[in-house]
């Protein structure tokens, strides 16, 4: 049925009498090519400047003046794509498919903020990500979640992760675009669907600090992961901390970790020890719990692949199990391909997702093995201090700390000498 | 804290070679200049998901006209229904659900159609008719000053053929050539 080449079943006219002229066909061109540049200088800018500003300004304020820009530039201006979070889906095809033309621009969201935050930990989240500045400038009346409800989320984003790798690695398509909650309200145009769900998130945030960063975004995951290791980070206090505890009680993420109260300095008992023992040993289990039903699971991936897809609809018609056809199995059967080569397509196909969900399994039991024995863990800590993974420098425990206001006068002071 | 900081720094500093050479070797092969996303039309099976799959409430697909290969026929089969009451304008007798052809006298016994392209939805109704029946100068393609050009398209996640995928955007049409299927 596809025309493979061009049907002169009518020649065209020539238009003697009138000598009428063949109108041109327009080709309105796509966005500029430099604009792409525009975007990936603004990033860069956009980064120091926030680590300038978290690091030496310790401002709020100016923090959140910088999230707007960015929630305007790179969330309603640029329409929210391509951004750092969906990156990860297209170099991970790149890793997986050589075929695969990466754009530089993408290589370059993705890149920049990890390599930031190695060195001074999540500023992205602060104040350069529109989903964040999205969610943050919503933060009206935070609610602290319980500690188990909190730990158990921040699963959720690990084992996105997991699927969002699966699926750009084998050519399922990029799950972390078709579900993320803002982009169609930058947009302002999409699916009443997931426009309900970014109003929900939004909704969420008034009460629950950047649900989406905490628990679902991958790339927030990465660069937890990053931040943790990071050379330097947002430091609550200028000085030495006074253990009021003001800064934990205003953090609406959750991600700042307690001082270890003086009459708790004290040795890990011998069953705080065999607590710690019994969940190392408990790793491998999980790990392997997660390969099995990882595997498992790589059935019903599969499905996803438009090759299983149709592989499946083509077996079914062929068997006479389902009458009629869809546009696409008759596409395929106009095509010509014979069905054999499309199945053993899909059965290689089915291989690979089955050890695709494996290793997906093995990660989300690495993770979930690794935070039982982090949560039995309880190392001293003389001040309280930010979360490396969790913290994403929002300068909000700045604001609170009585050294640092202490620290804001005493410059005053200094600035007001210096003057007069 | 002395030990854990050493081994933190060991950590950041691997991180970092990682990242560069994974940024090295990925940067080599990523393109500069940028793509875009295009139709081919000889894959295209006009089934009418790019009306109604694009992120955009109108979609960025639109029919264009080669009209060096349209016959300019009277009965268009792309323009008309398939057993119309009249070879006129009547909205009874058209094909497009939205009037979205302009139907121009030009000399007997020959017609020339075009695209009023704001009206178009890209539901390919006349493409089918044409390419079905007559020349096949109505195709499919998405018009750039309507695509966002998403990370992922999700009309070349719906589209039944994949017969949508990234082009050069300097070359950021498929057009239907005279010479056919290259």
């Amino acid at each position: 049925m596809i025309a493979a080449q061009i049907n002169q079943r009518f020649p065209p006219p020539q238009f003697t009498e009138t000598g009428h002229q063949l109108p041109h066909l327009t080709a309105p061109p796509p966005r500029l090519g430099a604009l792409d540049w525009l975007d990936m200088g603004v990033l860069l800018a956009c980064l120091a400047l926030a680590t300038w500003l978290v690091l030496r300004r310790r401002q709020r304020r100016e923090l959140m003046l910088l999230g707007l820009f960015s929630l305007l530039y790179f969330g309603f201006w640029r329409n929210g794509c391509v951004c750092a979070i969906g990156s990860i889906q297209n170099i991970t095809q790149a890793l997986f498919d050589s075929s695969y033309a990466l754009p530089l621009t993408v290589l370059v969201f993705g890149v920049l903020p990890l390599a930031f935050a190695l060195v001074v930990g999540r500023v992205f989240c602060a104040a350069v990500c529109p989903h964040g500045a999205f969610q943050d400038l919503m933060l009206l009346k935070p609610v602290t979640l319980p500690v188990w409800l909190e730990h158990g989320l921040r699963l959720l984003a690990y084992v996105y992760l997991g699927l969002a790798v699966v699926f750009a690695a084998t050519g399922g398509g990029y799950i972390i675009c078709r579900f993320d909650p803002f982009v169609q309200i930058f947009r302002l145009t999409g699916s009443l669907t997931m426009i309900l769900t970014g109003v929900i998130f939004l909704l969420m945030s008034i009460f629950i600090g950047r649900p989406y960063c905490r628990f679902l975004c991958p790339y927030g995951v990465l660069l937890g992961l990053a931040g943790s290791v990071s050379r330097w980070r947002a430091r609550i206090t200028p000085d030495k901390c006074t253990l009021c505890r003001r800064c934990q009680n205003e953090c609406p993420f959750n991600a700042i970790n307690k001082a270890t109260p003086r009459t708790l300095q004290i040795d890990p008992t011998p069953e705080d020890k065999r607590r710690l023992v019994i969940r190392c040993a408990l790793l491998p289990t999980v790990i392997v719990a997660g390969l099995w039903l990882g595997g498992l699971s790589g059935d019903s991936l599969a499905k996803a692949h438009h090759t299983v897809a149709l592989a499946e609809r083509i077996h079914l018609e062929d068997a006479g199990a389902v009458t009629g056809a869809t546009d696409a199995s008759n596409g395929f059967r106009a095509e010509g391909t014979p069905p054999e080569k499309l199945f053993a397509e899909a059965h290689a196909l089915v291989h690979r997702y089955v050890l695709a969900g494996r290793l997906c399994g093995a990660w989300v039991g690495l993770i979930v093995g690794l935070k039982l024995i982090v949560l039995a863990w309880r190392p001293r800590r003389p001040e309280f201090e930010t979360d490396a993974v969790r913290c994403v420098a929002c300068a909000r425990c700045f604001e609170h700390c009585p050294q640092e206001h202490k620290r804001r006068q005493q410059k005053a002071e200094i600035n007001g000498v210096l003057a007069s | 804290m002395k030990r854990r900081a050493f081994f933190n720094g060991l950590a950041r500093v691997a991180a970092l070679f990682g990242l560069g050479g994974l940024a090295g070797s990925l940067a080599r092969r990523a393109q500069a200049g940028h793509t875009v996303w295009q139709i081919d039309p000889w894959k295209c099976t006009w089934c009418g998901k790019c009306a109604t799959e694009c992120v955009l409430e109108l979609s960025a697909v639109k029919c264009v006209q080669f009209y060096d290969i349209c016959g300019y026929c009277d009965f268009c089969t792309g323009y008309f229904e398939p057993q119309p009451n009249k070879l006129n304008t009547g909205a009874e007798n058209q094909l497009c659900p939205t009037g979205a052809i302009i139907r121009k006298f030009i000399e007997d016994p020959y017609y020339e159609y075009s695209i009023n392209e704001p009206l178009c939805v890209g539901c390919g109704k006349c493409v089918k008719g044409c390419t079905l029946f007559g020349n096949g100068s109505f195709h499919l393609q998405i018009r750039h000053d309507r695509c966002l050009n998403c990370n992922e398209c999700s009309i070349a996640k719906a589209c039944p053929v994949q017969a949508i995928s990234r082009v050069p955007a300097d070359k950021p049409y498929r057009f239907k050539t005279l010479e056919g299927k290259k």
